[in-house]
């Protein structure tokens, strides 16, 4: 084979696999390539997109989060309950009311400042990210609890749900939110100082720290990013079901870590890609769907999701072998 | 010496590696003998590195044969090496940090008790044991992360002694422990020699050959050059052959114009963290003038590179004492901080401290101020490659390009993207900590020249060695440390390397 055509398959190798998974869901499914389907599709991954982003930039650091999921239900509650009943305070006499605005920067802010809370676990008391971000796991799940009572808050209106549900120009409102969120990503990692931080301290953090990088403060924005973007995934689940469920997101960090290892990113940190990860979440979310519409039992769509993961990233093991044989 | 009729113990024919793109070893020789010292000799990227690596068993697939005892071998891995007798230390020391001392030392053959547990006891006794061989206080016990590279490295000679190898690879076993350790080494080498172990010896110091060498070997570009006994080289047949031109002799520093202080010291002190009443630091005072080279000279664990942290900022507010720089006062917390007041600080490991390995040579250059680089608040790639071509070209680094990843240059070349990094901050004040550890001969006399180069366009230097010979060369003025404290200063005219040793020997281990 030539040097050309080897270095293209191996450059395309995540793309080549999502070709084939369509093409074979194309043949042997007749929903698979409709429209409805499609859109589908797309909407459902957009989330995980969200969340995935985030988490590129921590494991570029080095780190991890667990928390993603959990984030993205208190944010999507936060946002849905305040954009319902406000917030009352009996002994001031005071009641807040909410407009859908309000309501969604509420739940972005939730996001950040837990994200932000793991940041400062991490950086100021050395708590170990894993442990760190599996505390706000539990943390977060636990209020997200509190705040609804543990019954979901439905009926937020129609400019909610339009974050969700909506079209714009033909494509769906969440594709459009979480694109523009992957080109801003893909410019931080690649155009802005601290695109090259995040990659130096994932790499060599005691070189990047006498290299004069405030090694601490790119975590803590790192961090902080990862909360604000599982609040986005929060805002568009809720808005998608018209209701905050109390048990949204779980396992969703699972599904993020996935797409950013088939994505070719290094859980050692400081080597991987934005683009790479967008790659991993189409893989997965196709894959989901596919398994789906092929009915295979969804005790064996674990068993077959967790092979894939595994396959991904001997491949990409092999792959890079390879590549610095050329 | 009569190598015609004496069999080697280990030898190497017509042996070739090829590595992606280079052919790394090409059709090389190589005899081994017991009892004797085979000190091999190159450059960086001379293929030394590479063949230890066959001879070990790390690499497996090559051209050509090995022959053991002049029967024909070939190494299934690093294991069956050790098993038939070939230890190898390597430069990059292979210690499990986490670990103690006497678990490394045994680690993957623990001496179990009858009920098949570790038996500590006889391991930290049998580590006692081999230490105290090699004239080492470190503890069995203590963590291998604890300890300084220095201690580190005896660690590494203690392991493979308690393997009883017959043939020993040492790849450069004294780049970073100090003269009194390496005087140690030499007399246990001496004792091995004796007992009929041969030693593989590569080294860049050519001085070290006149003490330890029975037998030479020169390689040069992955080919073999000559070899023969060590009585028949001078120091300059040997320069010439591995560097495949004449060289002058040492380097001699340009006389530069020297100006006014631009670092000034004054009590520094800092207290150990974990000891109390022990100082890391104490009472340490010094000046630096713009144009002048200031050598600092010590044996490891002397409290130099504790002294270039401290200022740097690395121990954050834990110090006490004053710095100066252009005589006002500066307070100095985090690395930020000292690079803004105008020092860079060329660290002594420059694979942990130093690069970004994964990055390219130009995203390494850039790192330490990046705003540089920067147009309209977005990374410009223009500019940053425009920044690393004005220093490839002013450093004369040997790179295929500015995107090339660092990992895949030499040593040197790898040493002067670092030096590139800090001049790219625009320093007063540069701090080179070894600056010409693991850097080849060709490679040291450049970055002499280029450090004079710097001195002359007035900037403030400071230089820690262990190389007494380097000290001497292109210092203005040397200050001696000893258990953190400044234990003498000289002018080069006055030094001699017996007072600059005389003033480095803790008191505690003279008494």
């Amino acid at each position: 084979m030539n040097k050309n055509l080897k270095n293209t398959l191996l450059r395309f190798q995540s793309l080549i696999a999502l070709l084939i998974m369509i093409v074979f869901l194309s043949i042997f499914t007749e929903k698979f390539l409709t429209v409805d389907n499609s859109w589908n599709v797309m909407r459902q991954i957009s989330v995980n997109v969200c969340l995935s982003m985030g988490m590129t930039l921590v494991i570029l650091t080095g780190g991890i989060d667990l928390s993603v999921g959990s984030i993205l239900a208190i944010s999507g509650a936060v946002a849905a309950g305040l954009l319902k009943n406000g917030i009352e305070i009996p002994d001031l006499n005071l009641f807040v009311g909410f407009t859908f605005l309000g309501a969604v920067i509420a739940g972005l802010l939730t996001g950040s400042a837990l994200g932000w809370v793991n940041g400062l676990a991490i950086t100021r008391f050395r708590v170990p990210p894993f442990v760190a971000t599996l505390a706000m796991l539990t943390i977060a799940r636990g209020l997200t609890m509190l705040w609804t009572g543990g019954f979901p808050i439905t009926g937020l209106g129609n400019s909610f749900a339009f974050m969700g549900t909506g079209w714009f120009l033909g494509i769906p409102v969440p594709v459009w939110i979480t694109a523009v969120i992957v080109v801003l990503m893909v410019v931080l990692t690649r155009k802005k100082r601290l695109g090259r931080y995040i990659y130096a301290v994932g790499s060599n953090e005691k070189a990047s720290g006498l290299s004069g990088l405030n090694v601490d403060r790119v975590k803590m924005i790192v961090y902080t990013l990862a909360g604000t973007m599982s609040a986005v995934g929060g805002l568009l689940v809720t808005s998608r079901l018209d209701s905050a469920q109390p048990n949204a997101g779980m396992g969703f960090e699972l599904d993020s870590i996935a797409a950013v290892v088939i994505g070719g990113t290094s859980l050692s940190g400081g080597r991987g890609s934005i683009i790479g990860t967008v790659q991993g979440a189409l893989i997965i979310g196709v894959l989901n769907n596919g398994l789906v519409l092929l009915n295979v039992s969804p005790f064996w769509q674990q068993v077959i999701k967790g092979l894939v993961i595994l396959l991904a990233v001997i491949i990409d093991k092999m792959s890079r072998e390879i590549k610095n044989n050329i | 010496m009569s190598n015609a009729v004496l069999k080697p113990v280990l030898a190497a024919r017509s042996v070739s590696k090829r590595f992606p793109g280079v052919l790394a070893l090409q059709n090389v020789d190589l005899d081994i003998y017991a009892g004797q010292v085979n000190a091999i000799l190159g450059e960086n990227g001379a293929g030394k590195s590479t063949l230890m690596k066959i001879l070990s068993g790390v690499y497996t697939e090559y051209e050509g044969s090995l022959l053991l005892d002049d029967e024909p071998v070939r190494f299934t891995g690093p294991r069956h090496a050790q098993d038939l007798g070939i230890a190898i230390i390597h430069q990059e020391l292979n210690l499990i940090p986490h670990l103690t001392v006497a678990e490394n030392i045994f680690l993957g053959r623990e001496p179990l008790t009858r009920l098949g547990f570790i038996d500590y006891r006889k391991m930290a006794d049998d580590t006692r044991a081999l230490l105290q061989k090699l004239n080492s206080d470190i503890h069995p016990n203590s963590a291998v992360e604890n300890l300084r590279v220095g201690q580190q490295q005896i660690v590494e000679i203690a392991k493979s002694l308690s393997l009883n190898a017959r043939i020993i690879i040492m790849d450069e076993p004294t780049s970073a422990i100090s003269e009194h350790e390496v005087d140690i080494l030499f007399g246990l080498i001496k004792s091995l020699k004796a007992d009929g172990v041969a030693i593989v010896y590569i080294t860049h110091k050519l001085d070290e050959l006149d003490k330890i060498a029975d037998a030479i070997t020169i390689f040069r570009d992955g080919k073999y050059i000559t070899s023969g006994p060590a009585a028949e080289f001078t120091q300059d047949d040997i320069i010439c052959s591995m560097v495949g031109r004449d060289m002058d002799d040492f380097f001699v520093k340009d006389e530069v114009s020297i100006g006014e202080d631009v670092l000034q010291v004054e009590n520094l002190s800092l207290k150990h963290p974990a000891r109390v009443n022990d100082y890391l630091l104490k009472d340490v005072s010094f000046h630096v003038k713009k144009g002048e080279v200031l050598g600092i000279f010590g044996l490891m664990g002397a409290g130099r590179t504790e002294l270039f942290d401290c200022i740097f900022g690395v121990y954050g507010k834990s110090h006490t004492g004053s710095i100066s720089i252009d005589g006002i006062n500066v307070s100095i917390e985090n690395p930020q901080q000292a690079i803004e007041a105008g020092i860079g600080y060329v660290h002594e490991d420059r694979k942990s401290a130093g690069l970004i390995i994964e990055m390219s040579v130009a995203e390494n250059i850039s790192l330490a101020d990046i705003q540089q680089v920067e147009k309209f608040g977005f990374l410009s790639s223009q500019a940053e490659q425009n920044l690393a071509k004005d220093y490839i070209q002013q450093l004369k680094i040997k790179t295929p390009g500015t995107t090339q990843a660092v990992e895949k240059l030499s040593g040197g070349n790898q040493q002067k993207v670092v030096i590139a990094k800090w001049l790219a901050t625009h320093p007063r004040i540069l701090f080179l900590d070894e600056p010409t550890r693991g850097v080849d001969v060709g490679a040291k006399n450049e970055i002499y020249k280029l450090i004079s180069e710097l001195a002359g366009k007035g900037l403030g230097i400071i230089m820690v060695s262990s190389e007494l010979p380097e000290v001497l060369a292109i210092s203005d003025r040397i200050l001696v440390m000893s258990e953190g404290q400044l234990t003498g200063e000289f002018t080069p005219s006055q030094a001699t390397e017996e007072k600059l040793l005389s003033a480095a020997i803790p008191k505690s281990i003279e008494a």
